[in-house]
């Protein structure tokens, strides 16, 4: 049967068992639209900006391992998007983004809404097409699906011009892809993986540095399998937290710029580096000389080539899907009559729990101002840890990755690589649409809240019950905590006047709103949140400590060991 | 160290500005890139001069082969390997310039495709410094117009860059 452009992507999003579409409508795509409408098998969420449509897209992605698909018109459309793609394409995010684009013969004629959709996506997207010829579309929407998905997940672009979607074509969706240019490694080297088998057998100083891509390839289990039978320290970056479970005693916490002073003091001195779908990234070891002084053995696990030796030498590369390479691992390790030396691994653990006693997370809470590493505590403790908790960017979202304590993958969603102020709420809202009856907190603060606080309306009209918990300190903290250290006191631009109520802005939404100022008030708000409100979307507006710092720091060009702890000023 | 890249990549649209968009936005160095059709249409083949260190040159294959269109990558350089680049210049050749531009172009084994009462288009062939040498070789103040293709690379024998 003959179909149009338009049918043939509804039917394509059917197929691919899409449940949720995140869009905004525009001239482009209304064919698209029109099809939509006539359909139940999915159904479409109206955001209230594009860019909240990729954040949500990107969050119901991230904690649930579908693919999360956007659909957005031409122009502004797409570029309101763009920050949404870049920020899933840094933290590797399958997402598949439908745009609309000018008719075929109106592009290049700076036409309405036109705008180079391909080329100004191009380096935020793992890839992406212009289809010119409605006989592509199924087959080019296959792929999309496929390549997002499939190697180093990422998200893909498919740009249809409004005429394709109105002509038709017999439509077929393909069953299977199979692409010439495009083979993703799943297996890892035998050889390379019994040389790391032995490496990790004879380590003596060993460490675990566990990333974002155990819990992109859902490969916690098998991590945690993995580290328990050899007692090895692990530590998770920020993109791997809740990839290994945050309260088990071989979880040495956060490692980096705020990482904890265990973690980032056996990072340094181990003698066998395990890195298990981790990037080595700016924020993550620091001063890459610094780090490479200390002499280390690297075993690097990674799907994706080009992270392998980037910005660190390697020993033994292994390029592979996580779980693949890990069952192989053990198998290797299970078969092997070898075990980790006790008397070296006992000493080791001995110096760790020496630094484990610095305490680098204490902080002091007195009666009179809310601090905000208590707030997340107590959040903590009234969610029983078991919330999906977003955030946006700043010091809120360094607070919150210390001090909640995750122990399930896909429960910690937050930008890591582009740190985008404003994909809290949008996040919040994807996590509930793929997780319908999860408790879902948003940790964010005065600032990046405004930046994408319009959705508070589509939170209204899903009825979506996130709990907002906003550190409200009057500043942009993170900058204001760089000014005050290296830039003499001067807060060029980081106070934030002239702010909304946010009890009557949530209340003008049709949500509940309250303000808390008192460290006393703190625990009981929460629980009337989360009990008395438990269908309510609440925002709760703390306003906490103006000059709180987040400990410990490495200084951005610093060695991971040398960091500044709270003691020390 | 100067690498010469060789890629065979999907023949669509947009195919090289996948590729020079890498090498800019990840800083790269580009010398030269060259591009056309292979014998199946379906594929081009690039090449690209580029130098760096031997990390440099790492990551640049490894992201080139990341690209979704990217079919194959190889290093030329890594072994034994042809290179060659195609010149034309116009040159003033009047009076007694006339008869010496031709006795150079000869030396070079460069041919003269086009001719006027006053210029010459010669055709030249050869790696990048035979090229250069040339331009060295005649009087400067006589060159109008040159223009070259950028390398093109092949490997020695058996070495063979297909799908």
């Amino acid at each position: 049967m003959q179909l149009t452009g338009a049918e043939i992507v509804i039917r394509c999003l059917q197929e691919e068992k899409v449940e949720y579409v995140f869009g905004y409508p525009g001239g482009s795509v209304l064919y698209i639209y029109d099809e939509l409408f006539k359909q139940d098998k999915f159904k479409h969420v109206l955001v209230r900006h594009e860019q909240a449509a990729v954040h949500a897209a990107d969050a119901y992605s991230r904690s649930s391992n579908k693919i999360g698909v956007c659909l957005v018109t031409s122009g502004p459309g797409v570029t309101n998007a763009v920050t949404g793609i870049a920020t899933a394409h840094m933290d590797s995010v399958p997402l598949v983004i439908i745009s609309g684009q000018v008719p075929t013969g109106y592009i290049g004629q700076d036409a309405f809404q036109e705008c180079d959709t391909v080329g100004i996506t191009r380096p935020c997207v793992k890839h992406n097409f212009l289809v010119k010829d409605v006989r592509d579309l199924a087959i080019t929407l296959k792929k999309a699906f496929y390549i997002a998905k499939t190697g180093r997940p990422g998200p893909v672009l498919v740009d249809i011009p409004k005429d394709v979607t109105n002509q038709k074509c017999e439509f077929e969706y393909p069953k299977t892809m199979v692409m010439r240019s495009y083979n993703p490694v799943i297996k890892g080297h035998g050889g390379q993986i019994k040389k790391a088998v032995q490496m990790l057998l004879d380590a003596k100083r060993p460490m675990i540095y566990a990333g974002g891509g155990v819990i992109l390839s859902d490969a916690s289990e098998k991590l945690a399998k993995l580290a328990r039978r050899l007692g090895y320290p692990v530590t998770n970056t920020l993109m791997g937290l809740g990839g290994f479970p945050a309260t088990d005693k071989q979880w040495l916490g956060m490692l980096g710029m705020h990482g904890t002073y265990e973690a980032n003091m056996a990072m340094q001195n181990c003698d066998v580096l395990i890195a298990v779908g981790a990037r080595f990234d700016d924020r993550v070891i620091g001063n890459p000389a610094h780090f490479a002084e200390i002499p280390r053995k690297i075993i690097h696990i990674d799907i994706d080539p080009s992270s392998i030796a980037k910005r660190v030498k390697v020993d033994v590369p292994i390029v592979g899907n996580l779980p693949d390479v890990l069952d192989e691992l053990q198998k290797l390790l299970e078969a092997s009559a070898g075990v980790p030396d006790p008397k070296s691994l006992a000493a080791w653990w001995k110096q760790i729990d020496e630094w484990r006693g610095k305490k680098s997370l204490k902080y002091k809470q007195g009666k009179e101002i809310i601090m905000p590493q208590y707030v997340v505590e107590k959040l903590y403790e009234v969610t029983g840890g078991d919330a999906f908790v977003t955030s946006d960017v700043g010091q809120h979202q360094m607070w919150a990755a210390q001090y909640y304590k995750f122990d399930k993958p896909r429960r910690w969603i937050n930008s890591g690589g582009l740190g985008t102020m404003g994909v809290g709420l949008p996040y919040a809202m994807g996590v509930r649409f793929a997780n319908p009856k999860a408790t879902v907190a948003c940790i964010t603060g005065e600032a990046s809240i405004q930046m994408n606080i319009q959705e508070l309306s589509t939170a209204r009209q899903f009825r979506l019950p996130i709990k907002v918990i906003n550190l409200n300190n009057r500043y942009l903290g993170m900058v204001r905590q760089w000014q005050q250290m290296f830039h003499g006191n001067r807060y060029a631009e980081s106070y934030v006047d002239a702010l909304p109520d946010f009890v009557k802005l949530a209340e003008s939404y049709g949500h509940v709103g309250m303000k808390i100022e008192r460290p006393a008030d703190v625990e009981p708000a929460l629980r009337e949140a989360f009990t008395k409100h438990k269908n309510d979307l609440v925002f709760m507006d703390f306003l906490t400590d103006q000059t709180a710092n987040v400990y410990p720091m490495v200084a951005a060009g610093k060695g991971l060991s040398e960091m500044i702890l709270a003691e020390e000023l | 160290m100067r690498h010469i890249i060789s890629i065979l990549i999907e023949n669509e649209a947009g195919a090289l500005s996948r590729v020079s968009g890498l090498f800019s936005a990840r800083a790269f160095n580009i010398e030269s890139l060259t591009v056309a059709p292979t014998e199946d249409a379906s594929l081009s083949r690039m090449t690209i001069v580029s130098t760096g260190s031997e990390e440099v040159i790492e990551q640049i294959t490894k992201q080139l082969n990341k690209l979704i269109d990217v079919v194959k990558v190889v290093d030329l350089s890594e072994a034994a390997h042809i290179e060659r680049e195609l010149m034309l210049v116009k040159v003033r050749a009047a009076g007694k310039d006339r008869e010496e531009m031709k006795r150079i172009a000869d030396i070079f084994r460069g041919r003269v495709i086009d001719v006027t009462d006053s210029t010459y288009v010669i055709e030249l062939t050869g790696n990048g410094s035979k090229l250069d040498a040339f331009l060295e070789a005649i009087d400067r103040t006589l060159i109008l117009e040159t223009v070259r293709t950028g390398v093109s690379g092949i490997g020695r024998g058996d070495r063979i860059l297909k799908v």
